[in-house]
């Protein structure tokens, strides 16, 4: 009989490929969880006044891959018994389609949900990623935070979103 | 000596190119890195107080000196999720 390689997906990835959700969450499934928490982006069709046509993402990718484990690493500073798991895509990506799956798992509710949230905060504020909108008209750069893992004051920004 | 720089987004087309070679002096800085750069394109100073920057693939300082080789990356502000 031949033998059949299980391999566990990856739980930090930045790729081109289409966002599957439920392989986002069995990278971090667990005996011990309880609680799965999974957060899906999605790329709407309007923003700021603009008709968006679709979104293009670009990212350094190695670099955004290490922010996604440093957030999982503050994630379980914050809230030990939960762990994450973080895929973005990259290219582009249509309306309705998902840009971004975070999951969180945890023995219980709270801290999954906690953990999601901050993780997306997070991503906002440091990971090396940028949307390119394209709308009717024209397209343009979002740029949000300058990421700075130094600033304090953000990640207390995202803490605090996360225990709302 | 050359560093290589690495540049995202609005930056990339900025410099009409996602990596460009950039000379430096020995015991140069990142910034001194983004000031030889901005001297080739003006526009890029716009960013000047609003970049962050990376060296061989982890987070940096403006102020970490660099080595022959190195690569440098140049992030506008972020906006993933």
């Amino acid at each position: 009989m031949p033998q059949r390689l299980r391999v566990s997906p990856a739980r930090f990835r930045v790729s081109d490929d289409p966002i599957d959700q439920a392989e986002v969450a069995s990278s971090i499934a667990a005996p011990g969880s309880g609680a799965v928490v999974t957060f899906v982006g999605l790329v709407r069709d309007y923003n700021a006044g603009r008709q968006v046509l679709f979104l293009e993402y670009e990212a350094f990718a190695p670099l955004a891959v290490k922010s996604f484990d440093r957030i999982a690493s503050e994630a379980t500073e914050k809230w030990p018994s939960a762990a994450l798991a973080i895929h973005h895509r990259t290219g582009r990506v249509r309306i309705g389609e998902a840009s971004i799956a975070i999951a969180a798992v945890s023995p219980h509710r709270a801290d999954a949900f906690a953990a999601s949230r901050y993780a997306i905060e997070r991503i906002k504020q440091i990971s090396p990623i940028w949307k390119h909108e394209h709308f009717e008209g024209g397209e343009v750069w979002i740029e949000g935070a300058t990421a700075d893992l130094e600033d304090e004051a953000a990640r207390r920004v995202a803490l605090e979103r996360a225990c709302w | 000596m050359l560093v290589t720089v690495r540049l995202f987004a609005r930056l990339r087309e900025i410099a009409g190119a996602p990596e460009v070679q950039v000379e430096v002096p020995l015991g140069a800085t990142v910034g001194d890195a983004w000031a030889a750069l901005s001297a080739r394109h003006s526009a890029l100073a716009a960013y000047a107080t609003s970049i962050s920057c990376a060296v061989n693939e982890d987070y940096a300082r403006m102020t970490e000196r660099l080595q022959e080789g190195d690569e440098v990356a140049f992030l506008p502000p972020v906006s993933g999720g």
